[in-house]
């Protein structure tokens, strides 16, 4: 295929480390001993859950936060700052509302210094080749998502970046203008009409990874660390319905669900004991979504294990929108993961064949033995005379192991398991966890 | 498609250089200029402290007058903006800063600002010997302090929350600090900026009336304007001129209103990041004027000066960062040398605070003011209280019926804006002439200007009611009081919260006039905290009337942090919709 050629370097990462304090003061990792190369002339896909540091990381190589170890080297400069030759494409657009097209597209160019009649040219060239011809006097409020999101993308090409940086550029966007955007990127890329030598994007769909790049770094979470490094052979553009499409999102998905599985628990031959600890991020999954889920395994025809992603074509979910859920199963030892399967365990059965009632108590009695800042909860509840307690009071219990946002978001999807399950009781407008009946 | 072809005016309806609008502006225009022009002569004439400036009654005068008002409302707006800017970005952009300026504009929010005015105007007299520009500055400087706090608070609550991404775009584009600012920053404040600036400028008229014509010292101190007119013809007791004053400055509001506080609102619309179009306003002036030709050049010559001021002149280079020793010294040294700057300050004013005060009164006097404050902090309670009970019924009817509410509210926003002490000499003669009681009588005045602000709000709150939550109490036929417990009054409640708050404030403001009854040349004294505040600063003396301007602040101050804000918090987390 092609000649291997000594590849150019863009830049390089090199032990990267990124660390937040906690409110508590506590030092949280959010991203460690990362270490990776771009070359020219290839795309590159950053792959992960929600929440995995990917993120934080594009920004560091952006030059807008700071490494706490570690550099980005740029053309061999390490990047403390927002360097000439890195465009950037926001997730939520980040247009200026009070410009129009042509104002917005041409801001870079205006600060960079060059002149009226240049400026104009250039940005009117890119507002054409983005395919927004005719709407360079809109302002942003008048157009939609997708148009939005091709106002983003000529403004960062308009100033021929080398590398070009996205950070999950299309997850705003509706199914149908995804589509039609991904291909009109990747055939400007294809047909060499920018001058953009890399491309850099972060996203949490495997599809879309799968789709558009060339190489896809896989993220595991807590600490964000590269797990994985696939190499994609086929050529873009790639076709969805081809077998070695599946074959190759199923293989990430087993990437991605494998490993984790093992960071989770310690096999301890029959022993249901855990090393989850009280700061375990919870996933995101709503006690209604995961009943369904239950629901939706259950309805399986066959009795062994359901291949994930097939599952998730048939729900008409994104294959890494069913990450929370599985995640949620698997901890309360309602299925179990393996190689991009799923399959429901004995309790994951009875749960299913389950009246409302008998479902809350199933649920609790897992609650209780799986995770462990629910029996907290539960016994220092027992263990106070009044047998109530604040939310802040757990608040900073989380805080000494997650940053305040994510204590917050954990604290809040234990309530809801918890209420769900019936083993406390919570009033919102007090923020009081307690044993009582509501009033 | 040919290359040059992308949405543009038609090339051939634009032959004509100007149109009608264009006319309409040329003339508003030049009458500004003129007007400005003969105003600045005015305001520099020759003054001794100590003489008299005429002031006549003749209603061909009033047009002047009023000029020379808004003269002074512009040119304090002006200075307001000034601080605006380089203040509050000071306070948003420097943690250190904002420690000590946040606090700073918070408590000068609490201040009486009518208490202000004795202690300033001799002040800026000496400044100005021999001048008219001295009174003048003392004025400006009242009706600056009463829009400027408002108005940085907002700025620099914006530019706080200028959303993460706009921000990391504004870095990744490399905007120099200076081009973020103007292309970014003061864009994005503009909406919440505009809205305070109007409300102050509404609640500024009141202040420069009541500072045009100040008795301080026991001298009159009339400057040429609106509130030395109505301070004349209230001594003189002449029903005429005040009806003629009346009906001047219920011009100048609607000039105000229809040429600057709505087409200022409607614009600003353009600067929200979501813009909701229910919401969306017209205003006929507003289209007037981007319609006109003139203002296209106008905006496209101001563009061109932006570019020329935003430009980098010099190439970008990368800044290399000082060394981290260096950096820690450099912030060591000014931290120790603020921090000691800002104690050494705290001392001095209270010692000479404490000392001056100290020496002045006596401990039983101190007493005395805090209980005529208890009074006037009554009074203003009650009222507040009163004026719910009636506004807000009639606030939910006219909110709960768009028609009627597009038509009222501008109405209430004009009346909140109308200064009332225009309207206070006509209960002052009923008053006097009549003999009725000054303590019960002269309370509706402290409520009378700042109630619209209840309303207006109330009506904005009711409108805003999602129309589901509606549909279900008609569904579960939610009638009568329980309509009003649980559907009504919970939804208006953070509506309800700033409106009153807002009417508080004005309400201690109002005090300071109001409790004073003067008609054809009889003076009563209404008891509490503003009467005492103004006989003080008619006697000119300075240690009680700081006294008083203390305890007022004291006690606005106290009320804010344990009434307004605990209600305004609950409001925020428990009634907010959506």
């Amino acid at each position: 295929m092609t000649i291997e050629t000594e590849k150019k370097a863009i830049f390089t990462v090199k032990d990267l480390q990124k660390t937040f304090r906690s409110a508590e003061g506590q030092e949280l990792v959010v991203l460690e001993d990362v270490n990776f190369t771009m070359y020219e002339n290839e795309i590159v896909a950053l792959l992960g859950k929600s929440g995995s540091g990917k993120s934080t990381l594009l920004r560091i190589i952006a030059g807008l936060i700071k490494p706490s170890n570690g550099q980005v080297l740029y053309h061999g400069q390490p990047v403390t700052e927002p360097v000439q030759g890195i465009a950037m494409v926001f997730q939520n657009f980040a247009l200026l509302p009070w410009l129009t097209v042509l104002q917005n597209v041409e801001l870079g160019l205006e600060a960079l210094g060059v002149e009226r009649q240049q400026r104009r040219k250039r940005a009117l060239n890119a507002i054409d080749t983005i395919g927004l011809d005719g709407f360079e006097s809109a302002y942003p409020k008048e157009l939609s998502g997708g148009m939005r999101q091709r106002v983003g993308f000529a403004r960062a090409l308009v100033v021929d970046p080398e590398l070009l940086l996205m950070d999950e550029p299309f997850s705003a966007l509706d199914v149908l203008t995804a589509e039609s955007l991904k291909g009109d990127l990747l055939d400007l890329w294809l047909t060499k009409r920018t001058r953009t030598k890399g491309i850099l994007f972060v996203t949490h769909n495997i599809e879309e990874a799968a789709l558009m790049a060339d190489r896809i770094i896989i993220f595991a979470s807590d600490p964000g660390r590269i797990r994985a490094e696939l190499t994609v052979g086929s050529p873009l553009p790639r076709n969805p319905q081809d077998p070695h499409f599946r074959k190759l999102v199923d293989d990430i998905y087993t990437l991605m669900t494998t490993s984790e599985r093992k960071r989770v628990r310690l096999e301890d031959a029959g022993s249901d004991f855990q090393k989850m600890g009280l700061g375990y991020r919870l996933p995101d999954a709503e006690i209604s979504e995961l009943t369904g889920f239950v629901d939706a395994l259950a309805s399986e025809e066959k009795t062994g294990p359901v291949d994930l992603p097939l599952l998730a074509e048939s729900l008409h979910l994104e294959a890494d929108s069913l990450f929370p859920l599985t995640e949620a199963l698997e901890i309360l030892n309602f299925a179990t993961v393996s190689k991009g399967d799923i399959t429901l365990t004995a309790e994951g059965i009875a749960f299913a064949n389950a009246t409302i009632l008998e479902r809350k108590k199933l649920f609790a009695a897992q609650l209780e033995k799986r995770v462990p800042l629910a029996k907290h909860i539960r016994d220092t509840l027992d263990n106070r005379p009044s047998h109530r307690e604040s939310e802040d009071y757990f608040l900073r219990e989380l805080e000494e192991h997650l940053t305040e946002g994510e204590a917050e978001r954990v604290l809040t999807v234990m309530i809801d398991w918890g209420r769900y399950a019936e083993i406390f009781a919570y009033d919102y407008d007090s923020g009081i966890l307690s044993l009582e009946n509501p009033k | 498609m040919s290359n040059n072809s992308y949405y543009a005016k038609p090339q051939g309806k634009s032959g004509l250089l100007l149109n009608q609008w264009d006319l309409i502006i040329l003339v508003l225009f030049f009458g500004l200029l003129a007007a400005l022009v003969w105003g600045a002569q005015q305001m520099s004439a020759p003054y001794q402290l100590g003489s008299h400036i005429p002031i006549s009654l003749d209603p061909s005068m009033l047009p002047r007058y009023a000029i020379s008002t808004v003269i002074r409302m512009a040119i304090a707006l002006l200075f307001s903006l000034l601080f605006t800017f380089t203040v509050a970005t000071l306070a948003a952009k420097s943690p250190r800063a904002e420690r000590f300026i946040i606090p700073f504009i918070d408590i000068m929010q609490s201040v009486p600002i009518l208490g202000f005015l004795s202690i300033t105007i001799l002040a800026f007299i000496y400044l100005f010997p021999g001048s008219q520009l001295g009174p003048e500055c003392a004025a400006i400087f009242a009706i600056f302090t009463s829009q400027v706090w408002n108005m940085a608070l907002s700025f620099y609550q914006s530019l706080r929350t200028v959303p993460k991404e706009l921000n990391e775009a504004a870095a990744m584009f490399h905007l120099s600090p200076w081009q973020r600012f103007w292309r970014l920053e003061v864009p994005f404040a503009t909406p919440s900026l505009i809205w305070n600036m109007m409300m102050s400028l509404s609640a500024g008229w009141f202040f420069v009336v009541a500072s045009e014509a100040i008795s301080v010292n026991n001298q009159n101190i009339t400057l040429p304007g609106i509130g030395s007119y109505i301070y004349l013809a209230t001594a003189q007791s002449d029903y005429k001129a005040i009806g003629y004053v009346i009906l001047t400055m219920f011009i100048v509001i609607t000039i105000y209103d229809q040429l600057l506080f709505r087409p200022l609102v409607a614009w600003s619309e353009k600067f929200k990041l979501e813009s909701n179009p229910d919401t969306y306003t017209e205003t006929w002036f507003l289209n007037l004027l981007q319609r006109a030709q003139l203002t296209h050049y106008f905006l496209a010559m101001l563009k061109r000066l932006r570019e020329l001021m935003t430009t980098p002149l010099f190439p970008k280079r990368q800044h290399r960062e000082l060394p981290p020793r260096v950096r820690q010294a450099l912030s060591w040294t000014a931290i120790t040398f603020w921090n000691s700057a800002l104690l050494i300050a705290i001392l001095a004013s209270c010692f000479t605070l404490g000392r001056y005060i100290y020496t002045e009164v006596t401990f039983s006097e101190v007493l005395h003011v805090f209980w005529l404050g208890m009074i006037t902090a009554l009074k203003v309670g009650i009222l507040i209280i009163i004026s719910s009970i009636i506004w807000v019924p009639i606030g939910v009817w006219i909110g709960l019926k768009p028609r009627v509410a597009s038509i009222i509210q501008p109405i209430a926003q004009f009346c909140a804006a109308f200064p009332a002490n225009l309207v206070y000499p006509v209960i002052y003669m009923l008053i006097v002439k009549y003999q009725l009681n000054v303590n019960v009588w002269s309370a509706p005045l402290i409520i009378l200007g700042t109630q619209w602000y209840i309303l207006f709000n109330v009506i904005a709150g009711a409108s805003s009611l999602p129309q589901e939550l509606h549909l279900v109490a008609q569904n579960y036929g939610l009638r009568g009081w329980l309509w009003w417990r649980k559907l009504i009054l919970p939804g208006i409640f953070p509506f309800y919260v700033t409106g009153a708050m807002t009417a508080a404030g004005g309400s201690w403001n109002a005090t300071v006039v109001a409790e004073v009854v003067n008609w054809g040349g009889k003076t009563l004294h209404a008891v509490g905290l503003g009467s005492y505040i103004t006989e003080q600063t008619m006697t000119g003396d300075f240690a009680r009337i700081g006294l008083g301007i203390a305890v007022m602040s004291l006690y606005v101050i106290v009320i804010n942090r344990f009434v307004w804000h605990k209600l305004y918090e609950i409001a925020e987390e428990r009634y907010h919709i959506g």
